[in-house]
């Protein structure tokens, strides 16, 4: 039995003559919480998306659940989450109704939906607005809301591609203890961030510069690799070599 | 399936809650059925006429008489002469002239070949030709008469008789509310599932989906019913307004009307679909579906006759699908038409549907 | 002033960015104009004619080769029973079937038989076509008739078309296209990247800097008004060269005009805009709801002056049909400034009412 949920080996993407993804490898234990670090433009989202099926790797291989990223990437998608950068449920839904479409399409039943919803919305603090917009909820409670989303069918892991941007320290700290309680249900966490201090609620961390992965391990291992006092400080002495930033 | 019925639910609620497309789905059709019968009409009536009389003769007082009292034509002037009447067709005022020249009458009763001139302005082509034509007749009755009176000749005429059938009253908004219905479908359901994955696109809420394993043909199935739904919907209102407000109900059997109608709202429907696919941008995919369906309406036969058409023209427009819905619809609903006689229409438009249906779920990418 | 170009820079690199709109808006006009001018007609030509002949003779043989060597006739061939001619008529295999009875062989033998020949039946599912097809057909039919008879036509007329002696449809359809895809490119282009801006919300940026609105959109204005003089030109140069339009009025006058009208369309663009509250209201208004009245109001196919006055009126706001109306005087009738200058004072009046609109709405709705 492999205990490895993530495995992937070389994986390339090119746009053209970018690439914005170089030759990367790693592996995701099951039941981690893996940190994707680096700046914006490092690769981090286009690397994601070829885990999720969304982006065709150029080169390279390797798997997700059991299944191949290269051709099997559809099985792949029924048993993962994913949670885009940019806030993509339906603002001009409920937050009611977007929960029933992503149970629906995921296969839930009806009668499931409706309780999972129920007590979802009890979580999230905003079951009295289950019959508003989305588009009138604040970033946060939009932010929280995907994440239930996301989770809603009890995939085997979660991607979280910079769940946090753009939401006050105090809405973070809620949203990771979100990202606990996940895993403390056993569903791996894979999330990507640009808030270094974020870095140290992870199991395990890689810090990607210029499409590259140039290091990996716990954020403890890390410091004292690169005999740093915080992440923060790894990264900065990693980015300084880096050509794009 | 039970997904699709999830997807469907969406696109419902999406559509209703939009501030302008319920309405626009209901006022459009309704208020193009109203009007356009009104406006689109080829028969050209009250020309306007001005009569340069040199001859004053009982011929020409008898032509004047009969052209005053034709539907066709509306008697505006009587200039002294040719050069007062091009002034007038100068300032718009007169469409044609006919000028009848001096001692006409005395030539056609000393059984000469007299001549007489017709001058029509024919920056309209069809208007000009129609006008010179009508008069051409007038004069040839007129003549006819003239002749019979003054014991001249006889005219064959009478053997000939003319049956004009399945328009019986000559009504040409009979001929186009049919077309008119395949038009408000076209712009309809082709322009709204054209603007449809791309906002998806635009607001990134695609790639959530693009993230599920949601089946290309479940996904683009919730797409396209919902615009089929519609396409039935708003053929329904324009077959009651064109039944109450004109009376013209389908002389054939109105099951082929929605039959064919399913066919191309699908066909329509996921070219747009298509070309959102394609599309980055909705203006890309506005001014794609744009160009088809300025196609789709002029070269579909809805507005000139394809038959009028130069050979290559007739060519494209076998690859034009409205073509083959507007001759089964003006078929069914004024010749009466059956399966029998218009089966070739249904052929095609059935491949049309299975290609295009097939092409916007293959063109759906979930991975870039 | 300094400003204003940079804003234009800015528009025009983004505009040239997006490579692949920028050719469909400089493709699709030439393509439409050739396509639409060389296909769209009115003349009736290509009818599709059959014959029902109980009996053959002299006469029916010669009408049948009359018909089948007349340039706007299809002869279809011989029928043999009423089923057949249904069939025919209903599948639209034929338009006309001419029906000969029995009493045809008392003609050809010199006399006049009591009762009707020859039936001539139509598909008059369009009664336009209807009627021209049968005067042809009437007339080839009586022409041979008379003859047999020993008749003669007494009379010769002698139609003369005016500006058009070969009756081209396209001298009617191209004025009009070229109107209509003007008005609904400029006004599609201006309205839609407009409301994107406020749909991104990057106008917002833009309009807390102290520019005033009207610099923005007026700077927004000038590469579209670039973009839509080169369409112009493309389409004035298919016009003459290829599709052979006349142009026989002045040509700077033609362009004048067609400038002015521009200017217009980018104005209504703006405003539409302004009263959009999303993109596809904005297309919708521009490419749905106006894509009819433009075509059924502006005289492009249906005549003015064939429909009911009521609705004659109403196409007084409709902006095609002056333009539509002056470029077919200039182009095809040649006749100079005074005759257009109604259309000219419209059109500019237009262009005055929509430029206010715009920018009464943008200072209110923008700030």
């Amino acid at each position: 039995m492999n205990e490895n949920i993530i495995d992937i080996k070389n994986l390339t993407k090119k746009f053209g003559a970018f690439t914005a993804v170089n030759n990367i490898s790693f592996s995701v234990k099951k039941g981690e919480i893996f940190g994707f670090l680096g700046a914006n433009g490092a690769g981090k989202s286009t690397a994601i998306k070829m885990l999720c099926g969304l982006s065709r790797p150029t080169s390279g291989n390797g798997t997700v659940a059991g299944f191949d990223i290269l051709c099997e990437y559809e099985q792949i998608k029924s048993r993962i989450g994913y949670m885009s950068q940019k806030f993509s449920l339906y603002d001009d839904l409920t937050p009611m109704e977007n929960i029933t479409l992503f149970g629906g399409i995921y296969g839930l039943k009806r009668k499931d939906i409706a309780n999972k919803a129920s007590t979802l919305l009890e979580n999230l603090g905003i079951a009295d607005k289950s019959k508003q917009l989305v588009q009138s909820l604040p970033l946060g409670e939009k932010q929280k809301l995907a994440f239930s989303i996301s989770i809603l069918h009890n995939p085997q892991i979660v991607f979280l591609d910079e769940p946090t941007g753009g939401v006050d320290p105090s809405s973070r700290r809620k949203f990771w203890e979100m990202i606990y309680e996940t895993a403390s249900k056993g569903i791996t966490v894979f999330v990507t961030t640009h808030y270094m201090e974020e870095a140290e609620y992870c199991d395990r961390i890689s810090i990607m510069a210029d499409g590259e992965i140039k290091t990996l391990g716990s954020p403890q291992e890390l410091k004292n690799n690169y005999m740093a006092t915080s992440i923060d400080e790894v990264f900065r002495k990693i980015a300084t070599k880096a050509i794009r930033n | 399936m039970n997904t699709l019925s999830f997807l469907l639910e969406k696109e419902f609620k999406q559509f209703f809650r939009d501030p302008f497309m319920p309405k626009m789905v209901i006022v459009f059709p309704v208020i193009i059925m109203l009007v356009i019968p009104l406006v689109a009409n080829l028969d050209f009536k009250d020309i306007n006429i001005c009569i340069v009389d040199n001859d004053h003769s009982g011929y020409s007082r008898l032509l004047s008489d009969k052209i005053s009292h034709s539907s066709y034509f509306v008697l505006k002037h009587t200039p002294q002469n040719y050069k007062e009447a091009k002034q007038l067709m100068d300032e718009q005022e007169v469409d044609i002239i006919i000028e009848i020249p001096y001692g006409f009458e005395k030539e056609l009763i000393r059984n000469e070949i007299p001549q007489i001139p017709i001058v029509a302005n024919a920056v309209n082509a069809s208007k000009g030709a129609s006008g010179a034509s009508y008069l051409t007749q007038i004069i040839t009755e007129t003549t006819g008469e003239f002749a019979q009176n003054n014991g001249i000749a006889d005219s064959p005429a009478e053997l000939l008789s003319v049956h004009n059938l399945y328009n019986p009253t000559e009504n040409y908004r009979h001929f186009m509310i049919p077309a008119l219905m395949v038009m408000l479908i076209i712009i309809v359901c082709g322009a709204l599932p054209a603007l449809n994955i791309v906002k998806e696109k635009e607001t990134g809420t695609i790639e959530q989906i693009n993230a599920t394993p949601v089946s290309k043909i479940m996904f683009t199935f919730g797409k396209l019913i919902p615009f089929w739904i519609m396409g039935m919907f708003i053929l329904t209102i324009a077959i009651f307004i064109a039944k109450i407000v004109y009376g013209l109900s389908p002389a054939g059997s109105v099951w082929i009307v929605y039959a064919n109608a399913f066919l191309f709202t699908l066909t329509i429907s996921s070219l747009g679909l298509i070309i959102s696919n394609y599309s980055n941008t909705m203006q890309q995919a506005m001014f794609i579906m744009f160009f088809f369906i300025m196609i789709f309406i002029l070269m579909s036969g809805l507005l000139t006759p394809i038959e009028s058409m130069p050979e290559f023209a007739q060519m494209i427009t076998r690859f034009v699908p409205p073509r083959y819905f507007i001759e089964v619809m003006r078929s069914v609903y004024l010749k009466g038409s059956g399966i029998a006689d218009v089966y070739p229409s249904f052929v095609w438009l059935g491949c049309f549907t299975i290609v295009l249906t097939a092409i916007a779920i293959l063109s759906y990418r979930k991975r870039s | 002033m300094k400003r204003f170009i940079v804003f234009i820079k800015k528009e025009t690199l983004q505009i040239l960015r997006d490579y692949r709109t920028m050719l469909i808006v400089i493709l699709m006009p030439a393509v439409q104009i050739v396509l639409f001018g060389f296909a769209l007609s009115t003349e009736i030509n290509n009818i599709d004619v059959a014959v029902y002949a109980p009996i053959r003779n002299n006469t029916i043989n010669n009408i049948s080769n009359r018909i089948a060597s007349n340039s706007y006739i299809n002869f279809k061939g011989y029928l043999n029973n009423a089923q057949e001619i249904n069939h025919a008529m209903k599948s639209g295999e034929t338009d006309i079937v001419i029906a000969f009875s029995r009493h045809i062989d008392e003609v050809e033998a010199g006399a006049m038989p009591a009762e009707t020949s020859v039936e001539i039946i139509a598909d008059a599912s369009n009664p336009v076509s209807a009627k021209t097809a049968t005067g042809y057909v009437s007339s080839i039919i009586s022409g041979n008739l008379a003859e047999t008879a020993g008749a003669s036509n007494p009379i010769k007329i002698e139609p003369h078309m005016l500006y058009n002696p070969q009756l081209q449809s396209s001298y009617i359809f191209v004025p009009g296209i070229l109107g209509f895809i003007i008005l609904i490119i400029c006004a599609m282009i201006t309205s839609i990247s407009i409301v994107r801006e406020k749909e991104t919300g990057t106008i917002d940026m833009l309009l807390v800097s102290p520019v005033r609105p009207i610099v923005i959109v007026g700077a927004k204005l000038v590469p579209y008004f670039a973009l839509s003089c080169v369409n112009l030109a493309t389409i004035l140069i298919l016009a003459k060269y290829l599709l052979d339009i006349p142009m026989q009025g002045s040509i700077v006058l033609i362009c004048g005009i067609s400038l002015l009208y521009i200017i217009m369309s980018l104005a209504f663009g703006i405003l539409v805009s302004t009263i959009s509250k999303n993109q596809i209201m904005a297309i919708l208004i521009c490419a749905v709801v106006m894509i009819i009245p433009v075509i059924m109001l502006s005289g492009l196919i249906f005549p003015i002056e064939n429909i009911p006055v009521a609705l004659q009126y109403l196409s007084c706001i409709v902006p095609a049909r002056w333009y539509i109306e002056a470029m077919r005087i200039l182009m095809i009738e040649g006749q100079p400034f005074s005759a257009v200058l109604k259309q000219t004072v419209i059109l500019s009046s237009m262009t005055v009412i929509f430029l206010f609109l715009a920018i009464r709405n943008l200072n209110k709705t923008m700030r």
